[in-house]
C-alpha cells in the first residue's frame, strides 16, 4: 500500500483526477444553481432600494427586509421611475433616459446596473451610468435612491442611500463582502443606518461634502444634522472611512440631477 | 453510553477542557481573535466549524488510504474548501438570508488551522467513526473558547450580549451608567481577545499543574 501511493505516476494521476473531479462537481452545482442564486440576487436589490426608501419590515431594533415575495409589488407599486443619467469621464452629463427609453435601448432593467463595472469604465475614461430611483417613502414624500459601491477593509461594500431633492439622506442601506463579523460588519446594523436620517450632503452654501463616518465625534446622539458626520463604530475605523469614501465619490456624481431639479 | 466505549467518549471530552484545541494545542487563534467581538458572530462560526469539521474528517478518513502522502496537505485543503464552497452554494440557492449571514465565515473556515491540524493528525491515521468524534470534539472545544470570550468581550465592550443591552444604556446613561460606569471600547479591538485567551490559558494550567511544560 505504502509503495503504490508513494509513486510520482500515483501522485500525479491522483491530483488529476481529484482535480478534475472537484472542479466538474463545483461546476455542475454553480450552473445548475444559477437561475435560482440570480434571482435570489436581483430580489435583494429591489429590497435594498425599498429598504432605504423607508418600505421595510423592521421591528424595534433589527433591520429586516419587506418580504421577497412581497418585495417586486411594492417595488413596481413605490418606485416612479428609474432614471439613468450617462456621464463622460468629464463628469459632463451626455444623456438623461427613463426606464422605459433605457429598457428599449438596452433591455435591461435600470436596478440591475452594476455600479462596480459602470466605475470601472469611468476609471479607464469610458461612459459612466447612474441610476437614480425615484418613488414616494412612507410619508408619500419623493425620494431619490443612488446605489454607492466601494471597499472596506477585506472585501467589496455598497449601499443605496435615499435623499430628498436637497439632498437631506432619508434612509439608508450598506451591506458588505466580507467585513468582520461584530465589528466592520455592523454597518449594516440599524444603529448605524439609522444614524444617517436626516443628515445633509450639502454644506449650508450648497457645497457638495458628504457625509463623513467620524471617530470621536462630539455628537454621539447624533441630533445635529448638519455637521456632515455620523458617529463611527468602534473598531471599524478602516470599514467607516471606505463608508464614507463612497458616499463622497459616488454620491456626489448626482449633484448636477439635483441642481437640475430645483432650477425647475 | 453503549454507543460510545470508553476511548471514544475521551475523543468529545479531551478537547473540551485538558486537550483543548485553542488553549493547549494554541490552534486557531487567528479566527478566535477576529470574530469574538460579539457572542452572535462567536456562536455562528462555532456551529459552521462544528459542521465542517465533523463532516471533513469523515471525509479525509475515507481517503486516507488512497492520498498519496506528497501532496497530502493539497488535497486536505481542496477537500475543505470544496465542502465549505458547496454549502455556500446551497444556502445562496435555498436558503439566500441566512447565506449573507454565514458568506463571511466562509474564508475564515477555509483557513482554520484546527481544521487542517485535525485532518493532518488525526483523520488520515483513524477510521471514519473516531474521526467524526474527534471532528465534533475539537469543535467543541473550540466553540467553548469562542463563546467565553465572545461573552466577555461584547459584555464589557458594548455592554450588550446577543445584540440585546444588558446594562443600560450609555448614551442615555441609565442602569450601570448611571453611577459612572463606561463600555471599554479597547474590549472590541483583536488584542484584548488574545489577552482574554490568556487568562483563559492562565487559570486553566494554574488549576492544572499537568499542563504546564517545563
Amino acid at each position: 500500500m505504502e509503495n503504490r501511493t508513494d509513486k510520482n505516476s500515483y501522485t500525479i494521476i491522483f491530483a488529476i483526477a481529484m482535480v478534475l473531479v472537484v472542479g466538474s462537481l463545483l461546476a455542475f452545482l454553480a450552473s445548475s444553481l444559477k437561475p435560482r442564486i440570480s434571482e435570489n440576487q436581483r430580489l435583494e436589490k429591489q429590497q435594498n432600494i425599498l429598504y432605504a426608501m423607508g418600505i421595510n419590515d423592521n421591528d424595534e431594533t433589527s433591520a429586516v427586509f419587506i418580504s421577497t415575495d412581497k418585495a417586486p409589488e411594492a417595488f413596481n407599486a413605490n418606485v416612479d421611475d428609474q432614471i439613468v443619467i450617462t456621464i463622460d469621464a468629464n463628469g459632463k452629463v451626455l444623456k438623461k433616459q427613463t426606464r422605459d427609453e433605457y429598457f428599449e435601448e438596452t433591455k435591461q432593467e435600470p436596478y440591475l446596473i452594476d455600479v462596480k463595472k459602470q466605475q470601472a469604465s469611468a476609471k479607464n475614461g469610458g461612459e459612466r451610468k447612474l441610476p437614480l430611483f425615484v418613488g414616494k417613502n412612507k410619508e408619500g414624500k419623493t425620494v431619490y435612491v443612488a446605489p454607492i459601491y466601494g471597499k472596506g477593509l477585506w472585501d467589496a461594500i455598497w449601499g443605496y442611500v435615499a435623499m430628498d431633492e436637497n439632498m437631506v439622506v432619508q434612509g439608508a442601506y450598506f451591506d458588505h463582502k466580507g467585513e468582520t463579523p461584530g465589528l466592520g460588519a455592523n454597518i449594516k446594523q440599524r444603529y448605524f443606518m439609522d444614524d444617517f436620517y436626516g443628515e445633509h450632503l450639502l454644506t449650508e452654501n450648497g457645497a457638495f461634502k458628504g457625509i463623513t463616518v467620524a471617530k470621536g465625534n462630539a455628537d454621539p446622539k447624533n441630533k445635529d444634522k448638519t455637521d456632515n458626520e455620523v458617529d463611527a463604530i468602534a473598531g471599524a475605523t478602516i470599514t467607516g472611512d471606505g463608508v464614507s469614501a463612497m458616499i463622497k465619490s459616488d454620491l456626489k456624481l448626482y449633484k448636477p440631477y439635483f441642481d437640475n431639479l430645483k432650477t425647475k | 453510553m453503549g454507543l460510545l466505549s470508553k476511548k471514544d467518549t475521551k475523543l468529545i471530552t479531551d478537547p473540551l477542557a485538558d486537550n483543548n484545541p485553542i488553549t493547549i494545542q494554541v490552534l486557531g487563534i487567528c479566527s478566535a481573535l477576529a470574530i469574538t467581538a460579539e457572542l452572535e458572530a462567536s456562536i455562528v462560526m462555532s456551529i459552521s466549524v462544528l459542521f465542517v469539521m465533523g463532516v471533513g474528517n469523515v471525509v479525509i478518513s475515507l481517503m486516507r488510504n488512497i492520498i498519496p502522502s506528497k501532496i497530502r496537505i493539497i488535497a486536505q485543503l481542496i477537500v475543505v474548501a470544496t465542502l465549505v464552497i458547496i454549502v455556500d452554494l446551497v444556502l445562496k440557492a435555498f436558503a439566500y438570508e441566512l447565506s449573507k449571514t454565514l458568506s463571511v465565515f466562509v474564508g475564515l473556515i477555509i483557513t482554520n488551522c484546527i481544521i487542517m491540524g485535525r485532518f493532518e493528525a488525526f483523520a488520515l491515521g483513524n477510521g471514519p467513526w473516531r474521526s467524526f468524534l474527534d471532528g465534533i470534539g475539537n469543535a467543541l472545544g473550540y466553540a467553548v473558547i469562542l463563546v467565553i470570550v465572545g461573552f466577555f468581550r461584547e459584555l464589557l465592550g458594548s455592554g450588550t450580549l446577543l445584540g440585546i443591552p444588558v446594562l443600560g444604556d450609555p448614551i442615555e446613561k441609565t442602569g450601570l451608567y448611571s453611577i459612572g460606569y463606561e463600555n471599554n471600547g479597547f474590549m472590541l479591538l483583536s488584542p484584548m481577545a488574545l489577552i482574554v485567551v490568556g487568562i483563559i490559558i492562565w487559570v486553566q494550567r494554574s488549576r492544572n499543574k499537568a499542563l504546564i511544560e517545563d
